[in-house]
């Protein structure tokens, strides 16, 4: 009997919990509320189940949805457009980097020299970025070729990175603020004082150029929905104005007279 | 501009200039050092193993106290750098943290900060997820093309969808285990950032300064949303920040009350007024450049509120908080994006961060500059910002580990301008500022890279000192929490006085004045600064120290006038060592004098667990009831 009535006690105790475990929980539809190890220190060897909650619109009830739905949450198909972005993005910046490669033996200003080895730093980089987030998606990695063949220029070191392939002539000077190869040749034979000038007066119109090329994208039917995506393209919109700003600012002094 | 930075700017320059020389002569040389070990620097944080949750790590003048990893559907164990996931910022509210992640949030009970408790997940995606609590609501800042008025997690079709959102959620969190979303504040750059700013008018009601930094949406799917310049449309939605209210009694009926042109030229009214220059030779043209601000902190107490504002960096005055006027700007040469501030606690200096490459790009590799994604640290003085110098984190990281300056606080201990700070996969570093020419780190702690073959995104997005701790936001990781410990630089009286400090309630962006108590432990932190500096001998160290021992425990009459004797002397020395031009030493001679003072009229008991809230607003009602869910929170013994 004292056995029975243990049992019978301890199911009373059990139903107590189950009907008020989710009151405790101040509310709210809660059915998925795991089991309650609050007490249990070791509890991180048990996976737990914790409440998950998605709110409404505005003025909505929230609801506690499943977490292990989300575990397998749609991934949000990247488009055609970004890939597009990514591709041209890459070969938008390996031309700067060749731009910034004609700094050497061509000008001795610091602040231009400090302006180039941003740019070259901040588009290697990214170059990198788009590589990885081309193939990781088992697309395509454009090949890089330099604006001008590199006979052309003795000074200039292009960006390969196993990718390369024999000099041909640019193929996407139609990308905005890409600069021509007369226009890379204008600059590779500027020095000095003019090659200042033509170097920050080109990289502000290529720069301008990516602001196009990623309004185009966040103009796109579906497009930059995944974070990395929004994010990275974001970040060549802001890092590229930024820059535009201070290139305008050190021609504005280049223009302005000796004693400013 | 900065006329003493002269010679260390030509060092910069010829130093990057050497640099641009290796990296485009030869571009691989470039990535094959910075993947190597790094043979310039013996810091412990070089080299560290790399993994998940099992990467190597090092501390020094702090321990990990418990990790807690991100709660399921909050992470996809095939991804674990899909920034969709990330953990971003961080909010604060009695016993509860308040985790900011790009695809909603997670309300952590810190009552045992060693063993966190998730309390409750929320899903509302839309990237960053940078979170604020005043009272029962909490703000969150939507920017992502795929944010949805319902939270939901499908995404967005096209250029114009009318079930997206950018901009401000409001969620009400009476019911903490139950919150809902009460309004969402629809904008024409999305959220990327905001502030609070309590009304001074009516403590029922508060402000949102918002940081729109994306790009402007369709004015089909917004109206009155314009993306082009200035010269093209007076009415762009570039060039401003928005001002929303929210009333605590009608939350609902949040809405954006003013569009500050903060960038405005004064003189001439141009709304870009932050860059000089016009057209500039063949083929160039007009873009909208410094147009948003990425960040604003606001002190209210000072009336002023610092803006890093991408290319520059912008004080405003904020005694009206509806009509922010900007009063001063600055720009720096080393800097690629204004992206934070904070100020000092007397508001003496401003702390701005660099984040160059933003976030996701390694960038405290060997190879690059000290001074680039750093800290610049600035003198504040009449509405006044000026240079005073740099702080990089100083252990080089390896290229696969994204890093760059990022979200820090202050730490309380007074006498000192002190700052934890989060750098991504570069860790967390505590650093003093109180000579912001000359910061020195103060302690420390790192993992190794997520992944030694490849950059995933991680590292620290937040690190924020709360009533004692210091809790950190890992992208990848999950939520941590460490505590600082005694070193050379930091004493254990330090700490304690550090610990008293107590808060109802903080968001970093809204900073608040913190005042220390009367309490032995703070007099005996000034006591070690001072002997640190030499302001004091040793036999009078002894005295001092001699004399609270005796207020403490005895207590009587004559322990009183002791205090009250030693604080009339240590007065009359902050003053001289004021004319003599030494004012660190000078103010802690006059923060130990007032607080000797103090304990010295206060009639009471010492009490000392009996922390005093800095905080004016009442605490406000939480949750009675409720257990806290399980949680793979790891518990860490404490160092030896």
């Amino acid at each position: 009997m004292h056995r029975v009535l243990d049992a019978r006690a301890f199911l009373a105790v059990i139903a107590a919990v189950l009907l008020i475990a989710p009151l405790m929980g101040c509310g709210g539809s809660s059915a998925t509320v795991g089991p309650d190890e609050a007490d249990d220190d070791d509890a991180h060897e048990v996976a737990p189940e914790p409440r998950v909650v998605q709110p409404g619109a505005p003025g909505e009830a929230s609801r506690t949805i499943d977490p292990t739905r989300l575990g397998s949450r749609p991934a949000m198909a990247y488009t055609e457009a970004e890939v597009r972005f990514m591709q041209d993005m890459m070969h938008h910046h390996a031309q700067a980097v060749e731009m910034g490669a004609l700094v050497e033996g061509r000008t001795t200003n610091e602040d231009i020299r400090l302006v180039a080895h941003r740019i070259a730093v901040s588009q290697e980089d990214e170059m990198a970025l788009m590589r990885r987030w081309l193939e990781d998606r088992g697309e395509h990695v454009p090949d890089i070729h330099p604006t001008l063949a590199p006979d052309d220029d003795p000074h200039a070191h292009h960006a390969h990175h196993g990718h390369e392939t024999v000099a041909a002539p640019s193929a996407h000077a139609d990308m905005p603020g890409m600069l021509t190869p007369e226009q890379m040749q204008q600059l590779t034979d500027a020095s000095g004082d003019e090659f200042d000038r033509l170097f920050l007066e080109f990289m502000i119109m290529h720069h301008e150029g990516a602001l196009v090329m990623v309004e185009h994208l966040f103009s796109t039917e579906g497009a930059a929905q995944q974070s990395d995506t929004f994010s990275f393209a974001s970040h060549v919109d802001s890092d590229q104005r930024i820059e535009i700003l201070r290139m305008r600012r050190m021609l504005h002094e280049m223009n302005q007279p000796a004693n400013h | 501009m900065h006329p003493d930075r002269t010679m260390w700017n030509r060092f910069i320059c010829a130093t990057g200039a050497f640099l641009a020389f290796l990296l485009l002569v030869t571009p691989t040389a470039f990535a094959q050092e910075a993947e190597g070990a790094h043979p310039r620097s013996d810091d412990p944080r070089v080299g560290l193993s790399a993994g998940y949750l099992d990467a190597a790590e090092t501390a020094w003048g702090m321990d990990l106290v418990s990790t807690t990893p991100r709660p399921q559907g909050f992470y996809d164990p095939e991804n674990i750098g899909d920034l969709g996931l990330g953990n971003s910022d961080l909010a604060f509210q009695g016993n509860y943290v308040i985790a900011g992640n790009f695809s909603g949030f997670n309300i952590y009970d810190i009552s045992d900060p060693e063993n966190p408790r998730l309390r409750l997940s929320v899903v509302c995606p839309g990237g960053q997820g940078d979170v604020s609590i005043y009272e029962n609501l909490l703000f969150m800042s939507v920017e992502e093309a795929r944010g949805r008025i319902d939270c939901g997690f499908q995404g967005t079709e096209g250029p114009v969808d009318p079930e997206r959102f950018r901009g401000i959620r409001v969620f009400d969190l009476s019911d903490i285990d139950n919150p809902t979303q009460v309004a969402a504040v629809q904008t024409c750059r999305g959220s990327h950032t905001h502030t609070v700013v309590p009304d001074p008018a009516d403590n029922r009601a508060v402000y949102v300064y918002n940081s729109g930094a994306s790009f402007v949406r369709m004015n089909e799917e917004m109206e009155g949303c314009s993306r082009v310049g200035p010269d093209e449309d007076p009415n762009t939605s570039l060039f401003r920040i928005e001002v929303i209210r929210v009333h605590l009694d009608a939350p609902h009926e949040a809405a954006i009350v003013s569009e500050p042109r903060v960038f405005a030229d004064e003189e001439t009214g141009n709304i870009a007024g932050l860059w000089a220059g016009g057209r500039h030779g063949e083929g160039t043209q007009r873009t909208a450049v410094t147009n948003h601000c990425h960040d604003i902190t606001a002190f209210p107490e000072i009336g002023l509120a610092a803006g890093a504002c991408s290319g520059n960096g912008i004080l405003l005055d904020i005694s009206d908080p509806v009509n922010p006027v900007r009063i001063h700007e600055v720009v720096d040469p080393n800097f690629a994006y204004w992206h934070s501030a904070t100020f000092s606690n007397d508001g003496s200096k401003v702390v701005f961060t660099d984040e160059w490459g933003g976030g996701t790009a390694p960038r405290c590799r060997a190879t690059d500059p000290e001074n680039w994604g750093a800290n610049a640290l600035y003198h504040l003085e009449n509405g006044r910002l000026e240079f005073a110098g740099y702080y990089k984190l100083p252990a080089p990281q390896e290229a696969t580990e994204n890093c760059v300056a990022h979200n820090g606080s202050l730490v309380p201990v007074p006498g000192r301008d002190i700052m934890v700070q989060a750098w991504y996969q570069g860790g967390i570093s505590v650093f003093d500022f109180t000579d912001p020419s000359s910061p020195v780190e103060i302690a420390y702690f790192d993992r190794g890279p997520l992944s030694d073959e490849q950059l995933y995104i991680g590292g620290y997005w937040s690190a924020y000192w709360y009533n004692g701790r210091i809790y950190g936001t890992e992208i990848a990781r999950g939520f941590d929490v460490m505590r600082l410990t005694p070193s050379e630089h930091l004493t254990e009286n330090e700490i304690a006085a550090a610990e008293l400090v107590r808060m109802q309630e903080s968001n970093l962006q809204h900073q608040q004045r913190i005042e220390w108590p009367a309490h032995p432990a703070v007099a005996r932190a000034y006591l070690d600064q001072l002997e640190r500096d030499g302001a004091l001998g040793s036999a009078r160290l002894q005295a001092l120290r001699g004399q609270l021992d005796t207020f403490e425990t005895a207590r009587g009459a004559s322990a009183v006038q002791a205090l009250r004797t030693a604080s009339r002397e240590l007065i009359q020395q902050a003053d001289q060592e004021a004319t003599n031009g030494r004012h660190v030493e000078s103010r802690r001679l006059r923060g130990l004098a007032d607080t000797l003072a103090a304990l010295a009229s206060r009639t009471s008991a010492i009490s000392p667990s009996s922390p005093t809230s800095t905080t004016a607003r009442p605490p406000s009602s939480t949750p009675s009831c409720g257990r806290a869910a399980p949680s793979a929170t790891t518990r860490r013994s404490p160092s030896a």
